[in-house]
């Protein structure tokens, strides 16, 4: 049993859902209780989606286990099939249902019903949400498009030399951070290219769509999470190419072109050459000097904390401090990666660790999930969010992708946001005693009064793990050998802007227990400061 | 499913004496009990609530709870694993050492409520031996109840009533001095508990008492001279319970608007033989108030036919309150579960050709509330956008449980909840 409180990612079924609701004429039939059908909100609610998830739940209830949960199945199938007439249907069970073991494949088998109806095995108790959706995509695809699968020794016709090119976007579903826009920025990239669109999958492809995307030349892997299982699976059956780098930030939508390339043969250098992206010169214009070096604190899915890292280190000229997911099927990925950025990786679905590990760094910025923007807030760190899960406000109305040189400008615009620009941080830091540029001010263009009281109060549940800002004022202790603070040395630590001050407490304080030191002087502060450098 | 019902919705079923209810058993697009946890985990202050569940429970408190984020909350899931199903003492063990780890960093925890699920259920974990166990274990410093929130047993606000209910035998014995005392039963908001004990007081009905209280050491005393009233229509377990324990219902339609409240605090009034003038000093001035409040919005939702989808058992009250103090028109009234000798009142206050419906089967509903048209409908939160993008104008029934809505200071509120989607909707231009 594990002890939590917010999660990463929902149940397996929900990863179903988010593939079942992102395509057109599926339907789904969830063999569940009543209280399953919460999800539905996820969609019409956090994604403002205009229709119902089309998914049917049999609700069944205490009365009926052991009577007739099977029949309630069976009816709430056929009914969902007459009423919806979908083109195809998959069927599967919530953690309940799983444990009172009806069989909704079976069941739905039974029924005959002129539709393929494909049974999804979704373990409830050792699985998650994006781990579900690849399954459902898998067998989705597996279904429909493998019905039209060559023979395996069979030699597939040398393709028209005269022909576009071809490919497959897949990974977007429903409920995902952004894949309504990144769809649109890719399609358009790879139309510069030379490449047009197959199928999307599974976001707005009917079954009909999904048994015919074997007939493209390759398949674009947006979100390996969800699409890496079933673009191999691809690979495999169709001999279709598959992409391997993630179009996030500049490097890497150059290296995705150059990718597409490879795949085709088209000649991708005159794109390469034309500057897309507002990004390289905006980080290279002199008042962005100011994120140099900033210390940020990344977590999300892998995909994302991955390309994130990437191009805060390179694009932004940030200093990655912390990096972690808690996608464990791509851990090894991110290891590899933070490795790379001598930090030591966060894997984990436990958001008291991540808070934990955010309070030991103390970042400058954090860029998170929903639930490192609310850590982030509480500690009075500037955030921005770069993966699901997310909030309502993260589904802008305005177009947003991440993805593509158009992505990159908006990780640009996003990141830089939450951050106090540069000469605005010189004054903060020059004159302290103005009364107007107390602790309790944010970013001036953020217009509201950022909390900046919780970093000098911890958060009442982060007494263990001990916020060093909040300590008061202390003589040495003798029994820690702790050194203590003089009062000007303290005074003077006020005059330090917040959002650094908490490292030069903590620099200063290893200083002086390095040197020996009882007492922190004014001295010692200064010392400490010359010592660490900034 | 539907094929059960023998009854289609065209010919609802006669009812025992009076009104015809259309029965229905189908797909329920209700919350289940856990969701009951976002309020009372706020209410009792020092209370914790853990669910023993799945990744799904945990989920749906998250998702359900979304805008709560910000506060460390008093509640938590146990997530059953893979290795918790293969062997019961396991399953055991793990939760002992989970309790022990969040008491130990939660010292501040004076209750703990261990809540059933539907896997906790199905795979038969029996809570009520663990909550034994667990209360030696922790005794003196930490209480442990247990009950069920499970989505198999409970719909939404039933949540709130198997908790109330758990708490019931727990409460101390309440002395025999044969004076009469007044319990008030069903979480209110802060702020309307407090202006019903200023009300009591006026009343002169002084030994007054709320379940559940704030503080998991202040839970009121009850015994045979205790009488009742439920502020909350959903809590039939509890009025049982409370009656095992001698304890006896006052019946009251619920205090919703002007007059709902004043008969809600009448009832109790008659029983405590206060008489008509002091009655009348002491909520003439707040009732006018209400009227007041209510005149202005009845203007604007006289007329307007609202229909309900079931959520939280309020729906018979808040029609009955809608109908009678701003004319409004119940098209359908949809309730989860309909007790009739706790909404009895206000069920018969209710228009004639309102249809009353028990249960759900969401698909057919939502056939009735296209064809019908309403021009308000309340319901829950994965049908509202859908049904607004039909032009339908909706009211998430949810707020209605989250808002303070009791009492007469309240009534222009609850009011307002309703007029506010109508007029947003006439000022859109585009
Ligand atoms: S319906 Fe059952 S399984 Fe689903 S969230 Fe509620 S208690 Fe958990």
């Amino acid at each position: 049993m594990q002890l939590t409180v917010w999660t990463y990612e929902g149940p397996p079924h929900v990863g179903a859902m988010r593939v079942a609701t992102g395509m057109q004429d599926m339907h789904y039939v969830l063999h569940a209780p009543q209280g399953d059908t919460y999800a539905d909100l996820l969609f019409t609610m956090i994604e403002r989606r205009k229709e119902r998830p089309p998914v049917t739940y049999t609700t069944f209830q205490a009365r009926d286990l052991g009577a007739d949960t099977a029949e309630l199945f069976q009816t709430a199938a056929r009914e969902a099939y007459e009423r919806f007439a979908p083109q195809a249907m998959i069927v599967g069970a919530s953690c309940t249902a799983e444990l009172i073991q009806d069989d909704p494949g079976g069941l739905a088998r039974a029924l005959d019903l002129p539709v393929p109806t494909i049974p999804l095995e979704l373990p409830s108790y050792s699985k998650k949400e994006n781990w579900g959706a690849a399954e459902t995509f898998y067998q989705i695809v597996r279904h429909l498009a493998g019905a039209n699968a060559p023979e395996p020794d069979h030699e597939p016709p040398a393709r028209d030399a005269q022909a576009r090119w071809t490919c497959n976007l897949l990974g977007p579903t429903a409920l995902g951070f952004r894949h309504r826009d990144d769809i649109i920025e890719v399609t358009r990239l790879l139309a510069e290219i030379g490449v047009d669109v197959n199928v999307v999958a599974p976001m707005g492809a009917t079954p009909a769509d999904i048994a015919r995307l074997g007939e493209a030349d390759f398949n674009v892997v947006l979100y390996p999470e969800i699409a890496h299982v079933t673009a191999t699976w691809l690979k495999r059956t169709f001999r279709q190419p598959m992409t391997t780098v993630v179009p996030i930030g500049v490097g890497a939508t150059r290296e995705f072109i150059a990718e597409v390339g490879e795949i085709t043969g088209i000649d991708v250098a005159p794109l390469l050459d034309d500057e897309r992206s507002r990004l390289p010169w905006y980080s290279r214009s002199i008042d962005s000097t100011y994120l140099t070096g900033k210390r940020v604190f990344i977590f999300g899915d892998a995909t994302h904390a991955l390309a994130t890292a990437r191009a805060a280190e390179e694009e932004m000229g940030f200093k990655v401090v912390g990096l972690g997911t808690y996608s464990r099927e791509f851990a090894r990925d991110v290891r590899a990666a933070a490795k790379q950025y001598g930090v030591e990786a966060l894997i984990t679905d436990d958001y008291l660790d991540v808070e934990e590990a955010i309070m030991a760094v103390q970042p400058e910025l954090v860029l998170g999930t929903q639930m490192e923007r609310h850590i982030a807030k509480r500690l009075g760190i500037g955030c921005a969010v770069i993966s699901a899960p997310v909030h309502v406000q993260d589904y802008p109305a305005r177009y947003a992708p991440q993805m593509g040189f158009e992505g990159a400008n908006v990780l640009f615009d996003t990141w830089v946001h939450p951050l106090v620009m540069g000469l605005e941080e010189h004054l903060l830091g020059m004159f302290r005693d103005d009364f107007e540029f107390n602790d309790e001010q944010g970013p001036s263009h953020h217009g509201h009064l950022a909390a900046r009281a919780a970093i000098e109060t911890p958060a009442a549940n982060s007494n263990e793990t001990g916020v060093v800002v909040a300590e008061p004022v202390v003589a040495a202790d003798a029994a820690t050998n702790e050194p203590g603070w003089t009062e000007d040395a303290e005074e003077e630590l006020k005059k330090i802007p917040f959002f650094v001050r908490g490292k030069a407490r903590r620099n200063t304080e290893k200083f002086a227990v390095e040197q020996g030191l009882a007492t922190i002087t004014l001295e010692t502060l200064y010392d400490a400061k010359a010592h660490f450098g900034r | 499913m539907t094929a059960l019902i023998s009854n289609p919705p065209a010919a609802p079923v006669q009812g025992c004496s009076e009104r015809t209810v259309l029965r229905e058993r189908g797909q329920r697009e209700v919350f289940c009990g856990l969701t009951g946890i976002i309020w009372l985990h706020r209410k009792i202050q020092d209370a914790f609530f853990l669910i023993v569940g799945s990744r799904t429970c945990a989920h749906l408190m998250q998702s359900a709870a979304g805008v709560m984020i910000f506060a460390e909350p008093r509640f938590g899931t146990a997530i059953i694993e893979e290795r918790d199903l293969a062997g019961l003492a396991d399953a055991n063990e793990e939760l002992d050492r989970v309790v022990e780890r969040l008491l130990e960093r939660r010292p501040d925890i004076k209750l703990l409520f261990l809540v059933g699920s539907c896997p906790s259920e199905v795979i038969k974990l029996d809570l009520s031996r663990a909550a034994e166990r667990l209360a030696q274990a922790h005794a003196p410093d930490v209480r442990v109840l247990n009950y069920s929130g499970s989505g198999i047993e409970t719909t939404f606000t039933e949540g709130e009533d198997a908790c109330l209910a758990a708490l019931v035998p727990d409460l101390p014995q309440a002395e025999a001095d044969a004076t009469p005392s007044l319990l008030v039963v069903g979480a209110l908001a802060d702020v309307v508990e407090d202006q019903f004990a200023r009300l009591f007081a006026q009343l002169g009905i002084d030994d007054v008492a709320f379940l559940p209280a704030r503080k998991a050491d202040a839970m009121p005393a009850v015994g045979p001279d205790t009488r009742f009233l439920l502020a909350q229509p959903f809590l039939t377990q509890t009025a049982q319970a409370l009656a095992r324990r001698g304890a006896t219902h006052i019946p009251a339609p619920f205090p919703l608007g002007a007059e709902g409240t004043t008969a809600w605090l009448k009832a109790a009034a008659d029983l405590f033989g206060i008489d008509a003038q002091r009655f009348e000093t002491a909520t003439a001035a707040p009732a006018a108030r209400a009227r007041k409040a209510l005149a202005r919005y009845r203007e604007e939702l006289a007329g307007k036919r609202v229909f309900f989808f079931p959520d939280s058992q309020l729906e018979v009250p808040l029609a009955r309150f809608l109908n009678g103090e701003l004319d409004m028109a119940p098209i359908e009234v949809g309730t989860p579960y309909l007790n009739k000798k706790i909404v009895g009142d206000d069920l018969a206050a209710l228009p004639e050709d309102a249809l009353v419906s028990e249960g759900q089967d969401v698909d057919r509903q939502l056939d009735r509330c296209h064809a019908a048209r309403p021009d308000i409908t309340v319901c829950g939160l994965g049908l509202a956008n859908p049904l607004e993008v039909e032009g339908l104008t909706t009211k998430w029934s949810i707020e209605l449980v989250f808002t303070p809505i009791q009492g007469y200071e309240q009534a222009g509120d609850l009011a307002e909840l309703f007029a506010r989607p109508l007029v947003r909707r006439t000022r859109l231009e585009v």
